[in-house]
């Protein structure tokens, strides 16, 4: 059976960005949010550090520096009118945040506090700043909070525990709906919509080691890719320096921010080498490179050498509990190490994509070098691609695009609904979606969904991580063309209509195989390297032929074609880039 | 700078097992608590036996459980890392977070239930509406029309007085543990007042009135009993009792 239900904006995803969304247009248009979790389980909790906004409540700063920043971190592949929105509305959105309630850290005046964090600088790379607003190293659990807080008052209508498994255009291309499968029941509900905003996070998930929840597995990137959307710089994927040792569980860069710092085996802090003037400061793609390098010439600990350390050590007491007491905790009860009395192992995780879905700044999806807008469909947050984090994002920054351009998004859906028609829809709207899934729950005796995600994280672990080759992508493709062949032999235990998490499970692996082989592609063809993406049989970054974004397109027989775009440009010209 | 040597030494050599894990895997067997309408009207039991690292959380050995032994086994989880508050369950008999207990603490044999008081919907998976209600109940949203033209201040102090139940991610532990809540589930339930405190006690907020209304109604505040069961459960470590001690004051003085 399935449920049809009619309303102007629906939004898929309940983090920062699809909350931010939905403030916006619940109200002025019908609105409803479906998620997979509950709202208040979305990874924007899981953020820690903090938002910057150049207030100048500690010292001296400007959207400007906070721009120039922004691009200079993404390695000059940000699209520069999209920082210059994302730096410029900072300032207004965190003062929004604060009106509503969310709880930052003061200063003695009873300002919002700022602090440090990698890669933001005074005056074009002169000098750290003080930059990140933030709520101890809970920040993003406070934005998710909030935002979920401001929705309840507003009476928003969620969906909690449906998974969106298709998207619906009409016959001249209009956006008309989404196909959901409601956990509870099993059944699924067609949303009929004049738009819809997708913001459901990344895919951390292909990778072993990673800060990421379970949860993000690239739902609405591989809809659309399978939907004949392009994904857009899909081989930039950030590796964040200081994961816990083999859990990948994040340690906040804010730790850093508040004076930690990175040892070797031989206890120096190695930084001091590889970025002079900001040293462990330095952004999270220079950071987790040195981090590898160290490890490659024997600087590394334990048995297998493979992990430094993220020393606390010196700080306060008081600014581990009251600034740091999370991570403090996670220290503690994960590895049984007390970061006031010994340093703490860490190596580079899997954290977040820079690529995505391709939107303007109005978090419109565009299509194609020439940006043809896709009428009413929208995504925002870390599963679109704006871009303002180019090749590499700066920390916090994250949390301001998702108050940003949730909030753009949400507003321009509002300016779709109210000048456009419902588009129509065909009767068998959700075939394709019980042939997916009746093709899992029919089949026995098949290969494991389980054993298939172990072999995709480990090898995108070995092969497409923190250094990448053209012969290891190579390989990464293949071994990926295989997973995809026993992907569609896959069979589950269990087969049933209730809570049916086993059947869900191996739809994401699905999500996960098509972003990676969107990755893998898209890395393999960038001989080059920049911000987060470093190719060693390439190491040099290579503006004549690669100051581009990449867009990859999947084809009927499953193949990826890539084609190419322009950065858009602005007042900051490409230049080496030191720290 | 560097670190004094010694430390690092020191860390190399005694700490090593820790952090690596286990270079041994350890027996841990799962007895779980099963529900599921469409294979029987009753709760049954199951166990599982399973090898695993010692230092590996819970909900990695469910996930092993699920992945390899059963897939029927149903639960929620997300972040893994005690921060979504996806996977409360009852773990030995006390409430928390599967994915904040690690293998070697519940070894050799672990029993494991849902949260009580909550309808099971599925194995460990149980309806969080109520649970949701009582959280809507109170108002869960800053309350203050006056206009402000950039931000409003707050001293640390003011900050700090509520510090504790910012902290809170809806997880239920705590609710779940309380007897009250399990003998009347019209109780709004330790977590809606820990969220209502955070608002009450946040000097920028005007909604107190309303809020301290709801609460002192006969769902509210005055059924706790002070077990301390909540304070106990909470993953997060906030001082549940003692927030709602605050808030029984709060009424009965009539001011926050």
């Amino acid at each position: 059976m399935t449920v049809t239900h009619t309303y102007d904006a629906v939004i898929v995803g309940a983090g920062g960005a699809g909350l931010r969304a939905a403030i916006e247009a619940s109200g002025r248009v019908k609105t409803a949010v479906i998620s997979k979790l509950y709202p208040t389980r979305s990874h924007t909790g899981a953020a820690q550090g903090g938002v910057c906004a150049a207030l100048g409540n500690v010292e001296e700063d400007y959207p400007e520096w906070h721009a120039f920043d922004t691009v200079k971190g993404g390695d000059y592949l940000v699209d520069q009118p999209a920082a210059e929105i994302l730096t410029h509305e900072a300032v207004e959105s965190i003062y929004e945040l604060e009106r509503w309630g969310l709880p930052f850290n003061r200063t003695p005046e009873g300002k919002i506090d700022q602090r440090r964090f990698g890669g933001h600088t005074a005056d074009h790379g002169a000098r750290p700043v003080k930059r990140a607003c933030y709520a101890a190293d809970r920040t993003g659990h406070m934005i998710l909070q909030t935002l979920y807080q401001q929705c309840v008052k507003r009476d928003v209508r969620f969906f909690n525990e449906f998974y969106c498994l298709d998207l619906l255009r009409s016959d001249d291309g209009r956006t008309a709906g989404v196909v959901a499968y409601e956990l509870a029941t099993g059944e699924l509900h067609v949303f009929r919509a004049k738009s819809v905003l997708f913001a459901t996070g990344g895919y951390g998930r292909m990778f072993r080691v990673t800060s990421n929840a379970h949860a993000l597995t690239g739902d609405a990137p591989a809809i659309a890719f399978r939907r004949g959307i392009p994904l857009e710089d899909m081989e930039f994927f950030q590796f964040h320096p200081t994961g816990l040792y083999r859990l990948g569980v994040l340690l906040s860069e804010g730790a850093r921010g508040e004076g930690a710092v990175i040892l070797n085996r031989d206890g120096e802090r190695f930084m001091e080498r590889y970025a002079p003037t900001i040293k462990d400061l330095a952004p999270r793609d220079v950071v987790s490179r040195s981090i590898y390098q160290e490890i490659k010439e024997g600087r590394g600990l334990g048995r297998k050498g493979d992990y430094v350390l993220l020393d606390l050590t010196h700080l306060d007491p008081r600014v581990l509990e009251e600034k740091l007491p999370d991570i403090t905790e996670f220290a503690r009860v994960y590895l049984q190490v007390e970061p006031k009395d010994e340093p703490v192992p860490i190596q580079p995780t899997a954290h977040y994509a820079m690529g995505g879905i391709p939107t303007d700044v109005h978090a419109r999806v565009v299509v194609g070098p020439d940006e043809e807008v896709v009428p009413g469909l929208y995504a925002a947050g870390e599963c679109a691609c704006v871009s303002v984090h180019g090749a590499n994002r700066l920390g916090t920054n994250s949390l301001l695009d998702i108050v940003v351009f949730g909030r753009r998004g949400g507003d321009d859906m509002v300016a779709h609904c109210l000048a456009t028609e419902l588009p129509a829809i065909d009767d068998d709207v959700t075939t394709p979606t019980r042939d997916l899934l009746d093709g899992i729950l029919t089949r026995r005796d098949g290969d494991n969904a389980a054993d298939i995600r172990a072999e995709l994280q480990d090898s995108m672990f070995d092969l497409a991580f923190v250094v990448r080759t053209d012969e290891g992508l190579g390989k990464m493709h293949e071994i990926l063309d295989g997973l995809r062949e026993r992907y569609e032999r896959i069979s589950i235990g269990d087969t049933g209509t209730v809570y049916n998490t086993d059947l869900m499970e191996a739809v994401e692996l699905g999500y996960l195989l098509d972003c990676a082989a969107a990755l893998v592609a898209a890395a393999q063809a960038r001989d080059e390297s920049r911000g987060a993406h470093y190719r060693e049989d390439h190491p040099l970054r290579d503006d004549a032929n690669w100051l581009k974004h990449s867009l990859a397109y999947r084809q009927d027989d499953g193949s990826i074609r890539l084609e190419t775009k322009p950065v858009k440009m602005g007042p900051y010209i490409p230049m080496e880039r030191k720290y | 700078m560097v670190a004094d040597p010694v430390s690092v030494a020191e860390v190399l050599n005694t700490s090593e097992e820790r952090r690596v894990g286990g270079s041994h895997l350890m027996t841990l067997t799962l007895r779980i608590r099963r529900f599921n309408t469409e294979v029987s009207d009753d709760p049954w039991w199951d166990e599982f036996t399973i090898h695993v690292d010692p230092y590996e959380r819970l909900v990695e050995a469910l996930h092993h459980v699920k992945w390899h032994l059963d897939g029927t086994l149903t639960f929620r989880r997300s972040c893994a890392h005690g921060i979504c508050g996806s996977d409360a369950m009852v773990i030995n008999g006390r409430n928390a977070l599967a994915c904040k207990v690690l293998v070697r603490d519940v070894a050799p044999k672990v029993t494991i239930e849902p949260i009580r008081g909550l309808p099971v919907l599925k194995d460990l998976i149980v309806d969080m509406e109520p649970f949701f209600d009582g959280y809507r109940h109170v108002l869960p949203y800053l309350v203050n029309d006056e206009e402000v033209e950039r931000e409003r201040t707050q001293s640390p102090e003011e900050r700090h007085r509520f510090d504790d139940t910012t902290k809170c991610i809806l997880c239920a532990a705590c609710t779940t543990s309380c007897p009250i809540f399990w003998a009347d589930e019209t109780y709004i339930g330790p977590a809606a007042i820990v969220n209502a405190h955070r608002f009450i006690f946040d000097s920028r907020d005007r909604g107190s009135r309303a809020r301290l209304g709801i609460l002192s109604e006969k769902t509210g505040v005055f059924r706790c009993r002070t077990t301390f069961n909540c304070t106990e459960a909470c993953p997060r470590g906030i001082e549940v009792t003692k927030a709602i001690q605050e808030v029984k004051r709060a009424i009965l003085t009539g001011r926050a």
